[in-house]
């Protein structure tokens, strides 16, 4: 398996109150899986999200991360699996708006110290993948957000990583852009990728082989689809 | 190989950084500007200085003491010195001949008077009674003619010497050997002129003239006080030389051995210690007006460098999601500090240069680039980058990922 979860837990402290936000939930997905996680919003959606990205720890439980246990790591180890590991997809982009697509795209790899010329291959190359091969040096704000969100997710692709975590990607698009961000995650998914996508409306979910529904800090419902 | 790349990188955020906010940076970065600049005009000027007045100080010689009523620095008591006698030749007679670790003695008189030659009249010359033994003591050697010999001594001739400022403003290029002037109301041949000291802060070390001391004393006087200047040719035995002399002078005063020195034994080392003394307090002060700017600059640098972290919370959320871990964080904003600082310090360095170069300048001296001073700009300016920068470098490596990317902007 891919990801192992096990009675995990996350409760958050707010001054004086406990505010639990996952109560024990047991997942496990596997390689090449193209799985989306829906819920209301206080669900614990996110916080799910947060863990699998490896961006928090829980407070009880395991999750083992391609035979990695993350739920015991350290900022620096965390640091270290995020790079590896996970390649992130936002529905606001998240790109450096001072550096162009290029160099948005090759940040992961200087995190890991990928020599400079390999690096700008790799960008390129994933860049071309999602199709904004004639984009290299426009910035973000020289982007339509279609094409933010494709650097975004060649950024994701960079490293190779074992999944690709993609929250709500099409949340600030339109409908037809986000048709089209939707088949490069299922082109993605065909070529091999493990995919996880968090999102609360259902026609987005339906690109997903897998659906996972959270209530109240539980999972409520896990279906695959035939 | 990994570190160089992300250092390369870091160094290119910082000055993406910088250039992207072109204004605020130079106005963060005036704060260091304005210390270093201050600093290294100091340190500028006062290595000039420090050149030119030991080139100076040697002039008179680490080999030689000079024995007077007055010492050259004087502290406390003016009428203590006052109320001493004077120097006299019956003494100097007693250090020449019983002096056994000087090379040289020579005993000295001067006096200002009126210098003429045909048309030329000139006030106010200054005019030394000494011995054959001066050219030695005191490093001045003809570069034309001859100097005064023993003979011009035992047999007070009138003949002169002339420094080379006195010789041109009396003969201009004309030769000045074999002619005859007048002093006051005597006349002189002329047998030499000496070589040329320069200048001491504008004021020419060459408008003299060297005469017979037995002539000097006939004409103006027996019961003037000397000075005997003393030379040892081992200038590490320059300390013992001190002693003998004394030991002969307070024999010769016949002072008991609980009296103190009623006489001053002077030398080259004096001035110099004066001189640092002086130097080292001017030094102080602008250092301390230097490191207030530094610290005032500091705070400017820390004060912006925490509005940078606030406004790039969302970016540094964005760099801890893909990989970046805390020391990544810390070392790219505490560089962004540093490049800040730096560019103030770099700035400094140049201005600091040229205004210490303008200083020098004021005073006819001319100096080279001292590479202490570059790297004490750079040294103080990085310091303070560091130190600045490190709190707010701190705060944004301890910033989490999730709020970070939740935050807005």
């Amino acid at each position: 398996m891919l990801i192992e979860i096990a009675s995990l837990a996350k409760t958050y402290q707010l001054g004086e109150i406990q505010v639990p936000a996952l109560k024990t939930v047991d997942l496990k997905i596997g390689k090449n899986e193209y799985v989306a996680i829906m819920g209301p919003s206080g669900s614990g959606k996110s916080t799910l999200m947060n863990i699998l990205g490896c961006l928090d720890v829980p407070s009880s439980g395991k999750y083992i991360l391609n035979e990695h246990d993350v739920s015991t790591m350290d900022d620096n180890q965390l640091a270290f699996i995020r790079n590896k590991e996970i390649g992130f997809v936002f529905q606001t982009f998240n790109l450096l708006s001072r550096a162009n697509a290029l160099h948005n795209v090759e940040l992961p790899l200087i995190y890991n110290g990928t020599p400079r010329n390999e690096r700008r291959q790799m960008a390129e190359q994933a860049l071309d993948r999602v199709g904004l091969g004639d984009r290299k040096t426009h910035k973000p704000n020289e982007l339509s957000g279609g094409q933010r969100q494709r650097v975004a997710i060649a950024r994701a692709l960079i490293n190779n990583p074992s999944i690709i975590l993609a929250d709500e990607p099409t949340g600030n698009l339109d409908s037809k852009t986000g048709e089209e961000i939707m088949r490069i995650f299922t082109d993605l998914h065909q070529a091999g990728n493990t995919i996880i996508l968090v999102t609360h409306e259902e026609y987005i979910a339906r690109h997903a082989k897998r659906i996972i529904r959270l209530f109240d800090g539980f999972i409520q419902s896990d279906e695959t689809a035939a | 190989m990994r570190i160089l790349t992300l250092y390369r990188e870091y160094f290119s955020m910082a000055w993406d950084a910088l250039r992207s906010h072109k204004m605020r940076s130079f106005l963060t970065t005036l704060g260091i500007l304005i210390g270093v600049t201050t600093i290294i005009t100091i340190w500028t000027t006062i290595e000039g200085l420090n050149q030119y007045v030991y080139g100076q100080l040697s002039n008179i010689g680490s080999s030689s003491i000079y024995v007077e009523k007055f010492p050259w620095v004087i502290t406390g008591d003016f009428w203590k010195y006052r109320n001493r006698k004077e120097v006299n030749w019956k003494e100097y007679q007693a250090v020449l001949k019983q002096v056994t670790l000087a090379s040289h003695v020579a005993p000295e008189v001067f006096s200002i008077k009126k210098v003429e030659f045909k048309k030329i009249q000139l006030e106010g010359v200054f005019i030394i009674g000494s011995s054959e033994a001066y050219t030695f003591t005191s490093s001045v050697y003809p570069v034309e003619g001859r100097f005064i010999t023993e003979q011009d001594v035992s047999n007070n001739r009138f003949v002169t010497v002339l420094g080379s400022e006195l010789a041109k403003r009396l003969f201009d290029k004309e030769n000045a050997v074999g002619k005859r002037i007048k002093i006051d109301n005597d006349v002189y041949l002329v047998i030499g002129v000496l070589e040329k000291k320069g200048n001491f802060f504008g004021q020419s070390m060459d408008d003299y003239a060297v005469v017979p001391i037995g002539t000097f004393r006939r004409v103006y006087g027996m019961h003037r006080g000397l000075r005997i200047s003393v030379m040892t040719d081992y200038p590490e035995q320059i300390e013992d030389l001190k002693d003998e002399v004394r030991g002969v002078m307070r024999k010769e005063r016949k002072l008991h051995p609980s009296a103190e020195d009623d006489f001053s034994i002077n030398q080259q080392d004096m001035l110099s210690d004066l001189y640092k003394k002086l130097t080292s307090t001017l030094f102080a002060i602008v250092f301390i007006i230097g490191g207030i700017s530094l610290l005032v600059g500091g705070i400017g640098i820390m004060n912006i460098m925490l509005v940078s972290v606030t406004e790039r919370t969302r970016e540094i959320g964005i760099r801890k999601a893909i990989g970046a871990t805390r020391s990544n964080i810390l070392t790219q904003f505490l560089l962004e500090a540093v490049a800040i600082s730096s560019m103030g310090g770099l700035i400094g360095i140049i201005f600091g240069y040229l205004a210490g170069l303008a200083v020098l300048a004021q005073m006819d001296i001319t100096t080279g680039v001292s590479l202490t001073s570059i790297m004490i700009g750079f040294g103080f300016s990085a310091f303070v980058g560091i130190t600045a920068g490190f709190y707010p470098a701190y705060k944004a490596s301890k910033l989490s990922p999730i709020e970070s990317l939740r935050y807005d902007q």
